[in-house]
């Protein structure tokens, strides 16, 4: 019976209604559209340098600029969805060898209605906080127009174009608080990350370009890579948009500049930007490198992105700091969808199309469900950060009873976050693990006993992020307050309301028509599939109809038994509740204010458990005791600490090889005019040497 | 027509059959433990009553406790009632069957995991904070277990849908497998550690420095104490069910028969509940509780057991 009305389709679009509709949208000049709101970012730029404290305006009328202009990137993007790829548009600039273009397929369009959504909620947000410092202003415009420009490519040339503006912008913005020596820190490394990134990304391109003749998109599908290009290929784009998306081992910058940057900032860091690098990643080794690659392409993605998932989860375990534990589980959340993409990859080699639609899905649902409640808690961060006055775990707490609202939205998104039905986080990774339940069917032991590994290292990563986000919610929002400022804390205002009641209400509401986003999704899960996927309609299908999951059912039944409970107790138990003191085992806080706030679980002390468990072998985590003997006056004392694993293995090592270097460039001053002339000439020789050698192969 | 009647009857049945059972079941643990202490025991009826007596009392909060100690225990409840209308008691083809995937079974219970863990933690008590970590820490070693336990199954089934994989265990000839025997072991861990029972956790205890489940109940009295309980109780239920309908899946009633099966399945289930809480009740007696820093052991054993499980089948599935 259930299975009858799962069948129906949501929008009831009839094949006749599409075609009209997609008509309609044809006529609609969609990238046009698209360019104007991009240049219109641009120019939001001049009067943004103007702005500065004693002009309050120039703020609103930037960040009300942009929330207009995600309001248009989310439009252009649904109809580009639902009315098909336009033909491209040229640019009036560009390479000479070939023009720039804009295009815009199903696989971009989604891409920006997930920017569309969460620039409209950060922009939302930031129109009704106070203005941060006047030097955010420029870049901010700039960094959501870099985005939408990435996305909105046809060609190379424009696609590292819109990269690197975003890239550079959203290093402004990060540095934008540079009084503080930490966030020059982060500034610094996420500098030298976003270079590398680059790098990466422009020799991948080259060597596209190379074998194709052409940069234009149409033009490189035409003749992909083969043989070591394609490898090398799939090397430089894991590097290189695997930096800039926090992939391990490369997400050293990520913990420190996503808390560095103002907090409406940190939420599109985190909620779009790191998509953007998914999209490029998508871009390159799914569509651009040919319609099918070897089964074990899949297997680095997923791979480095189960890896990522547990790292990212066990430290936002470990963090103290509300920011920095919601930017290690966007690592986590990274992962997962890389783990997707890369079951996809595999599925698509092994001609598996219903499963690799199944798990391009997974990704593709999981991008939008992940950058709208991560976008969400990044928000309540800053709520909190302004309300309460700081983003430090410990110097908070029981800001439920002064920030209702904030704390019930902030509430939702963690649930997202943690994975719980029937919210928007769960429907994506049901997705992902029937994708993982199902990846025995690849055949090959190794690649059997791969994907069982990584079953096991999701569902751990999952659970993980539950564990976090309890962390997050139990410490900042409920218990007592900690310090007085924090118990000074009041709601905020109207607009950032909105902003968070909005988040949560898509939050809700993504949980509820997963099926209606995935068909919405249809054209680009089929463009990194390979092949159409099924129609989901109103709940999600998996394994040609094996498995299922509807999601409202699951929120109607719920509400039945919460409402059969709640009426049954009513009857059965009518005595009203009272209110006393707290029992605490029996233990009488010193009479202050608000109890002794150090008698609560500190947020080192409830990382305690997974610290201990899977800390030490994993994170090199340690505790040190400093107990005093008995007669001694002096206090006792605890420290805990921890070490990313890419410190050690990866970051030191390179700053002994850049100091080692640089050594030996030293050395290059004392050269002769004859020895500089003959390192220019051999310099000359091999670099055309190489032209040859590419133009020949 | 009918089909559809008799499978929203055998639903509202197997509804109406947990929610009375599980208070049951857990009275019978206690006093098949009691006997085999050698003590008397309180009657299995004994839940019931304390239940009754709790709902009656009138339920007292701590005067910094928000809406989340209020909300949570309905929560929970609801969850842990709603997963397990989900599993398969006496009848298979119940009105909610295409819904009963073990994934949104898995969900649920989380989600009452963390209505529990947030209640811990809302009035900032040592002891609540102290529980809810140690519970969420554990979760993340069951979880990986449970669902490599699940491939196994699911392998075999060819659906994660918990109906389909009852009916097809079942009637698939499966035999004796080692690789499910290894599953059910691993399964068997993961419930353990899901109900808070000893080795993990120990239910007869307050107070203990070493407990998890109940130190999150410190604050909880009257009606949300009496939630609490018979959540856990529920939670006890549907791990033993979950456990009979994948793994003892003969004597069931299949879709579509009537009501002479459904009595014969609703005995043989009894027989086969009854059986395993014996078990448990051996099993309890006879271990002692472990350090709580043992315990990622102990599900590390059920995933390896889980893993072992798979990969048997990986090589069985390659061979034929």
């Amino acid at each position: 019976m259930l299975r009858a009305c799962c069948d129906v389709p949501l929008l009831h679009l009839t094949p006749r209604a599409i075609g009209s509709a997609s008509e309609r949208f044809r006529t609609f000049p969609v990238l046009s559209a698209l360019g104007l709101v991009i240049l219109a970012m641009l120019l939001l730029a001049v009067p943004a340098a103007y702005g500065g404290p004693e002009r309050g305006w120039v703020g609103r009328l930037v960040h009300a600029g942009s929330l207009a202009g995600c309001v248009g990137f989310m439009a252009i993007a649904v109809a580009a969805l639902l009315g098909g790829a336009p033909a491209p548009l040229p640019l009036p600039f560009g390479p000479p060898w070939g023009g720039a273009r804009l295009a815009l397929d199903a696989l971009g369009a989604w891409f920006l209605l997930i920017l569309g959504l969460a620039g409209a909620l950060a922009s939302l947000f930031a129109l009704g906080h106070p203005p941060g410092p006047a030097r955010s202003l420029v870049p901010y415009p700039l960094f959501l127009a870099g985005m939408a420009l990435t996305l909105a490519a046809g060609d190379l040339f424009t696609l590292l174009l819109g990269f690197e503006a975003m890239s550079f912008a959203s290093w402004a913005l990060v540095a934008a608080d540079h009084e503080q020596a930490e966030n020059r820190h982060a500034a610094r490394r996420y500098l030298g990350f976003a270079l590398f990134a680059g790098a990466c990304l422009a020799a991948a391109a080259g060597l596209l370009a190379a074998g194709a003749g052409a940069l234009d998109f149409a033009a490189l599908r035409e003749r992909p890579p083969e043989g070591w290009r394609a490898a090398a290929i799939l090397a430089l784009v894991l590097a290189g948009a695997g930096a800039k998306a926090g992939m391990v081992p490369l997400h050293a910058w990520l913990p420190l500049a996503h808390p560095a940057a103002p907090s409406h900032v940190s939420a599109l860091m985190s909620g779009a930007m790191t998509k953007v690098a998914l999209y490029v990643l998508a871009r390159f080794l799914f569509d651009l490198c040919g319609p099918a690659q070897p089964v074990w392409w899949g297997v680095p993605l997923l791979v480095l992105g189960v890896a990522g998932a547990v790292l990212g989860g066990l430290r936002a375990n470990l963090e103290a700091d509300t920011k920095t534990l919601l930017a290690c589980s966007t690592i986590e959340n990274i992962g997962l969808i890389l783990a997707a993409l890369g079951l996809a990859l595999a599925f698509r080699g092994r001609d598996l199309g219903g499963l690799a639609t199944l798990a391009a899905g997974a990704a593709l649902l999981h991008a939008l469900n992940h950058g709208v409640f991560k976008t969400l808690l990044f928000l309540a961060a800053g709520a909190v950060l302004h309300a309460a006055g700081s983003r430090r775990i410990d110097r908070l707490g029981g800001l439920i009873h002064a920030m209702p609202v904030t704390a019930a939205c902030a509430m939702l998104g963690a649930g997202a976050a943690a994975a719980l039905p029937p919210l928007s986080g769960f429907a994506s990774e049901w997705l992902l693990l029937q994708s993982l339940l199902a990846a025995w069917k690849l055949g090959d032991i190794t690649l059997q006993v791969l994907a069982a590994a990584a079953l096991a290292l999701v569902g751990m990563a999952v659970a993980l992020a539950a564990a976090a986000m309890l962390r997050l919610i139990g410490l900042v929002f409920l218990g007592r307050p900690r310090t007085p400022r924090g118990a000074g804390a009041h709601e905020v205002g109207r607009l950032e309301r909105a902003a968070l009641v909005l988040a949560a209400a898509l939050t809700l509401a993504f949980g509820l028509l997963p099926g209606a986003l995935l068909d919405l999704a249809g054209p680009a899960v089929a463009q990194l599939a390979g092949a159409a996927p099924p129609r989901h309609g109103l709940g999600l299908l998996a394994g040609e109809g094996a498995a299922a999951y509807l999601p409202w059912l699951v929120a109607l039944l719920l509400a039945a038994c919460l409402l059969a409970t709640w009426l049954l107790l009513r009857r059965r138990s009518p005595q009203a509740t009272q209110r006393g003191p707290v029992w605490n085992g029996g233990f009488i806080d010193p009479p202050l204010v608000f109890g002794d706030p150090l008698t609560q679980p500190s947020a080192g002390g409830i990382a305690q458990p997974l610290r201990r468990m899977l800390g030490t072998s994993l994170l090199a985590a340690r505790e040190v005791v400093d107990m005093p003997r008995p007669g001694e006056p002096r206090a006792g004392h605890y420290a805990a600490s921890f070490r990313d694993p890419s410190e050690p293995f990866l970051l030191a090592p390179l700053a002994r090889a850049t100091d080692a270097l640089a050594g030996r460039a030293e050395r290059l001053r004392d050269f002769s005019l004859r020895q500089c002339l003959g390192l220019g000439f051999a310099t000359l020789v091999l670099l055309l040497a190489l032209i040859a050698w590419l133009e020949g192969g | 027509m009918m089909q559809a009647l008799a499978a929203i009857l055998t639903q509202l049945l197997h509804v109406a059959l947990v929610v009375l059972a599980a208070p049951l079941l857990v009275g019978g643990i206690r006093w098949l433990k009691a006997r085999m202490l050698g003590r008397r025991g309180a009657s299995p009826l004994q839940p019931w009553r304390d239940l009754d007596k709790l709902l009656r009392k009138r339920p007292v909060l701590a005067e910094n406790a928000s809406a989340v100690s209020e909300v949570a225990p309905y929560l929970g409840f609801a969850a842990c009632l709603t997963a397990l209308a989900l599993v398969p008691s006496f009848a298979l083809g119940m009105a909610l069957a295409p819904l009963a995937d073990l994934l949104l079974v898995a969900g649920l219970l989380a989600l009452a995991r963390m209505a529990l863990a947030l209640t811990g933690l809302d009035v900032g008590t040592a002891f609540g904070g102290l529980g809810a970590a140690r519970e969420m820490s554990f979760a993340s070693f069951a979880e990986p277990a449970l669902l490599v336990a699940a491939l196994s199954f699911v392998m075999l089934a060819g659906s994660s849908n918990l109906d389909q994989i009852a009916a097809a265990l079942r009637d698939g000839g499966f035999g004796l497998r080692i690789s499910l025997a290894l599953a059910a072991a691993a399964m068997l861990a993961v419930a353990v550690a899901e109900n808070a029972r000893i080795p993990v956790d120990n239910p007869a205890t307050h107070l203990e420095l070493t407990m998890v489940h109940e130190a999150m109940l410190l604050e909880s009295s009257g009606r949300h104490l009496a939630l609490w309980e018979a959540q856990a109780a529920l939670r006890l239920t549907l791990w033993l069910a979950l456990i009979v309908a994948i793994f003892l899946p003969f004597g069931i009633a299949p879709a579509g028969a009537g009501p002479l099966a459904w009595a014969l399945g609703l005995l043989v289930w009894v027989v086969k509940m009854a059986g395993l809480a014996l078990a448990l009740a051996v099993f309890e007696s006879a271990i002692a509780k472990m350090r709580v820093f043992r315990v990622p052991e102990f599900l590390g054993a059920a995933l390896l057991l889980a893993l072992l499980a798979a990969a048997l089948l990986f090589v069985s599935t390659g061979l034929s």
